[in-house]
């Protein structure tokens, strides 16, 4: 279908768009990329009065990395992500998940700050946003206030973002030298959304025992999770291919989606314990047996 | 109704066009500027058949609003040719190799591969059949698409820009 009518502005700074955000009375929407709010304006589920397009604002689309972390501008595309030097050794597991975000033509405009305003609960960016204790920087009328992905994320397509704010960045913890990682996704065919999905890291201790687990999962709520029953699991453990095991059975019992259209939540369920015994098994190097 | 203009390069010509601010880049290309040859298929961001090439890159014309267009160099499966008469390299590939049966992906998936071998002139199978999982094709199976992109590459290797595919 085609979009329902609306006014349409392209301001040169972040003072003005929040502006123009502000004088509609929260019935005007940021565009960036347009990969996700296209598709709602052509389905109608979104139909605000004023497009505000935040394209031209000059500073959103740096990626900058040092010793405090990693920040990601909300205009980085997933292209300038994929093609970054430094990503890639920076912070594999953002870099890893990355790779699994839709098709090429939506990578050349699909943006950070886009995917993570729009809140998809399978979608990749917000999934490893609260895998990683990520922040969101926002920008205001009152200037910028920072929250943490976990709480950024209220429900399906649902943030802690007001209608006159806009997302400026994403703020990434430094990732650590020698650190265990793997992301697991499964989509019915590339470049769609996981059906399920799991990002997780961890370091070691000089004995090999697990330190400070982070596990999040994709596509199994109504919002990016962590698995907290199963941090606590990994936490001081080695891992071997029976807490693997376990861990798998842990995770699949922390969740209860819901049924829709493309699984039932079931199918979902059972889906996240194979992708978090195929990441864990990945992290820790281990090759496991084929179970009957 | 308010509209605003829009201007920006179609296949190298200077171009503006009048339209609503909620008038896709697609919509406009077609219904404004009478550039046809890009397909419009599912208009909202899955099938690629509205694929152009705004600024290098091959982005979907339905997920892009025409006033977010001004400004940009654009080029479209109207643009791949160097003359009415003869084909591009990449459209003698697919001719030579049955690339396409109804034609309704071929404009998408053509600026898709052109963007692409243009960005990675040595892109391997792999990568064409991930870059091509963007756009639909419901006659073909790909196989034959996938030949005649890999065959096209040499025409966009770096020191043989102008090579033609043999026939």
């Amino acid at each position: 279908m085609k979009p329902p009518p609306f006014e349409y502005a392209r301001p040169a700074s972040l003072e003005e768009a929040i502006a123009l955000l502000a004088q509609h009375n929260g019935d005007a929407k940021a565009i960036a990329g347009g990969q996700s709010l296209m598709p709602m304006l052509a389905f109608r589920l979104a139909a605000p009065s004023m497009l505000v397009d935040i394209t031209r604002i000059q500073g959103l689309n740096s990626i900058d990395i040092d010793e405090n972390g990693i920040s990601l501008g909300a205009l980085v595309r997933w292209r300038d992500i994929e093609r970054h030097a430094e990503l890639a050794a920076a912070h594999p597991l953002l870099a890893a998940a990355i790779r699994h975000v839709a098709h090429y033509q939506i990578r050349n405009r699909g943006t950070v700050g886009g995917s993570v305003a729009h809140a998809d609960p399978a979608a990749e960016m917000p999934g490893i946003a609260a895998t990683c204790d990520a922040e969101i920087i926002i920008a205001g009328a009152q200037g910028r206030r920072s929250v943490r992905a976990e709480e950024f994320f209220t429900g399906s397509l649902t943030t802690a973002l007001a209608a006159e704010e806009l997302i400026a960045a994403v703020r990434l913890p430094t990732w650590k030298h020698g650190r265990r990682w793997a992301f697991e996704e499964f989509a019915r065919r590339r470049g769609d959304f996981a059906l399920a999905g799991v990002a997780l890291y961890y370091d070691l201790d000089t004995d090999a025992h697990v330190v400070d687990p982070h596990v999040g999962a994709i596509g199994v709520a109504d919002r990016p999770i962590r698995l907290k029953s199963l941090e606590q699991l990994l936490a001081g453990r080695v891992v071997d291919e029976a807490l693997v095991r376990e861990a798998a059975a842990t995770a699949a019992a922390s969740v209860s989606p819901d049924d829709d259209i493309h699984a039932p939540g079931d199918y979902r369920r059972s889906l996240l314990g194979v992708l978090v015994e195929r990441a864990l098994a990945r992290a820790a190097g281990l090759q496991l047996a084929e179970q009957a | 109704m308010t509209t605003v203009t829009t201007s920006f390069t179609l296949n190298g010509k200077a171009v503006q066009a009048d339209v609503e601010p909620r008038t896709t880049l697609a919509d406009c290309l077609r219904h404004k500027l009478q550039a046809t040859g890009t397909h419009v298929g599912c208009e909202h961001g899955v099938c690629g058949a509205c694929t152009v090439i705004i600024d290098g890159a091959a982005v979907r014309s339905c997920l892009t609003l025409a006033v977010q267009a001004d400004g940009t160099q654009i080029t479209t499966v109207e643009g791949l040719a160097p003359n009415p008469t003869e084909l591009s390299p990449l459209q003698a590939s697919f001719r030579k190799h049955h690339a396409l049966q109804c034609g309704f992906c071929t404009p998408g998936i053509l600026t898709t591969a052109h963007a692409l071998l243009s960005e990675e002139p040595d892109a391997d199978e792999e990568r064409i059949r991930d870059v091509l999982s963007g756009n639909l094709c419901r006659c073909t199976g790909y196989v034959t698409i996938v030949e005649a992109v890999l065959d096209a590459r040499a025409a966009y290797a770096k020191n043989t820009k102008h090579a033609k595919v043999a026939r």
